[in-house]
């Protein structure tokens, strides 16, 4: 079937394929600049046409905990929120990490700390790959860097979740929400039918009861499920890299930056090669796991890297450890809500590396 | 090709729908497009503007400081963005309750006095429509049967009986500039 061309924005990119995707249940709360994902949800009705629940909870903290319920269910769950309402939750989502559950969360990021700004901001990198709730766990995440990414990431994100029972955060900022750009949609998938062996379902006569949780207060036990996951992180870190390239092939000088950081550097590159400085971009695009190995294999072909975020330089550590010392990394972003210019990353590019 | 536009008036003067049937026009023609607000609290009253870049190629940032066009619907649009517009680039303003008028001799300025037309032409609504037929006069990137889809795509069904309407507002703006033009 052919997939159907619109002009969409992100936000709204990401609800039509919730639907697409054979989502079964949707548990949000508004919130700037994320709301058109559950206004859209709202005028779909898609109780109606797929079956999928759309529903607003009466906060955060009940629609992470609706996910859980649902998630536990087998059933294909997603919450979305923007940076407050993401840090509010936090528990849930360590729970469901805990109990080994497939869910997505979209965060829409905005300027923090605290209420923050409602502008477009990266501050929330630590919080999504490094924890965020309390425990040894990680989530996958995603950073798309397009509306048609915003809408195709959907489906490989349940994907993924499915396939490692893990939840999965896409990472995506106020200004990929609240753009409209042309995306095409792929057709419809039917609800799916069939629930997991692992779903607390009911007890059929033919195997033992299911049990999700997250409490084991035994801590030998304990300790080997935290080994466990590991492995299972470790097998993530493996096979699901994903990463995009951008003249990287002759680069003296990489910029690394995720969604529209990325966007606002491949015209940066474009501007320094103009001025015949060799700049490339390496855009990862799973932020867990990290293009470590490749960035470290970059690291021996160019004289430096800057990590460009709308953040006080969060990424940049990663992009640190991945380069283990090999040639001077640094950080250049703008905070608060406000996106970095092409023109500038060019300046800030020859400052620290050509001088002037 | 790539035209990169900024519009920006105040909140409720059509600034985002403009460059919304923009984007929507684009996407008829087979361009690659981008729409990107300025949203929050200033659209509540305060300014508005929005960035529209309409390309052959893909587009990279969709947030830009220079701009090859600038179409102007306030003083403190005009006073914010004159400096961003690129050297040779075009300036569109509506002189509607302008004291500062542009002062850049690097820059192609057009005057369209398009409120003050389209409350002649006893439709106040279409202001916007005859601005965009002026900047497509200057800059002819779409076609106007691109546009005329572009408008049908972006108004609600219920106000397709406007379409008429607005086409005949593309037009007048079109002639405008088509006199502008002349007289240089």
């Amino acid at each position: 079937m052919e997939k159907e061309l619109r002009l969409m924005k992100g936000n709204e990119a990401v609800a039509e394929a919730a639907i697409r995707a054979g989502v079964d249940g949707y548990f949000g709360y508004p919130i700037t600049p994320q709301t058109e994902i559950i206004e859209y949800l709202m005028e779909a009705n898609p109780a109606e046409t797929t079956g999928m629940v759309v529903l607003q909870a009466e906060s955060e903290v009940a629609a992470i905990n609706m996910v859980y319920g649902g998630a536990a269910c087998g059933k294909k769950v997603m919450t979305t929120s923007s940076s407050p309402g993401i840090s509010l939750k936090q528990e849930g989502i360590s729970y469901i990490a805990g109990a080994e559950l497939p869910c997505l969360i979209v965060n829409v990021v905005r300027g923090g700390p605290g209420l923050g700004t409602i502008q477009p901001a990266q501050s929330d990198y630590f919080q999504s790959t490094k924890g965020g709730g309390h425990g040894d766990y990680h989530l996958i995440v995603l950073a798309p860097a397009s509306v048609q990414e915003m809408a195709d990431f959907v489906d490989l994100s349940f994907e993924l979740a499915f396939k490692y029972r893990n939840p999965v955060l896409m990472l995506s900022d106020g200004a990929i929400g609240q753009m409209m750009e042309k995306v095409y949609l792929s057709p419809f998938k039917e609800r799916s039918k069939t629930v997991p062996e692992w779903a607390t379902s009911g007890k059929p006569s033919t195997r033992e009861r299911n049990i999700i949780t997250s409490l084991d207060l035994d801590p030998n036990r304990q300790e080997v499920f935290n080994r466990k996951l590991l492995a299972k992180y470790d097998e993530i870190r493996k096979k699901e890299v994903r990463y995009e390239e951008f003249l990287c092939e002759d680069a003296e000088y990489l910029l690394v930056a995720y969604g529209t950081s990325a966007r606002v550097c491949q015209k940066s590159v474009q501007l320094a090669r103009e001025q015949g400085i060799k700049a490339g971009l390496l855009r990862p695009i799973t932020l867990f796991p990290f293009p470590t190995k490749r960035i470290n294999e970059l690291a021996g072909k160019v004289k430096g890297m800057l990590s460009v975020e709308m953040s006080a330089g969060q990424m940049v550590e990663d992009v640190l450890l991945s380069v283990n010392g090999k040639v001077p990394v640094y950080h250049f972003g703008r905070m608060g809500g406000i996106v970095t210019t092409p023109e500038e990353v060019v300046e800030n590019l020859k400052s620290k590396f050509i001088g002037g | 090709m790539t035209e990169e536009i900024i519009i920006a008036g105040f909140g409720g003067q059509g600034v985002l729908s403009m460059g919304k049937i923009m984007a929507y026009s684009g996407v008829m023609q087979d361009m690659e497009v981008s729409w990107m607000p300025s949203y929050g609290p200033e659209m509540r009253g305060g300014t508005a503007n929005v960035i529209v870049i309409i390309s052959s190629e893909r587009i990279s940032s969709p947030i830009i400081k220079q701009f090859d066009t600038a179409i102007i619907l306030n003083q403190q649009s005009l006073d914010k963005f004159e400096s961003s517009i690129k050297p040779g680039g075009v300036l569109i303003y509506d002189g509607n309750g302008i004291t500062r008028h542009p002062e850049r001799k690097d820059i192609n300025v057009y005057r369209v006095d398009a409120a003050e037309e389209a409350s002649r032409m006893n439709s106040p609504k279409t202001f916007n429509t005859i601005v965009l037929g002026g900047f497509l006069k200057v800059k002819p990137i779409i076609k106007l049967e691109n546009v005329l889809k572009g408008l049908k795509k972006s108004l609600p069904e219920r106000y397709h009986n406007l379409i008429p309407m607005n086409e005949k507002a593309l037009k007048r703006g079109e002639e405008i500039i088509k006199e502008i033009q002349k007289s240089l």
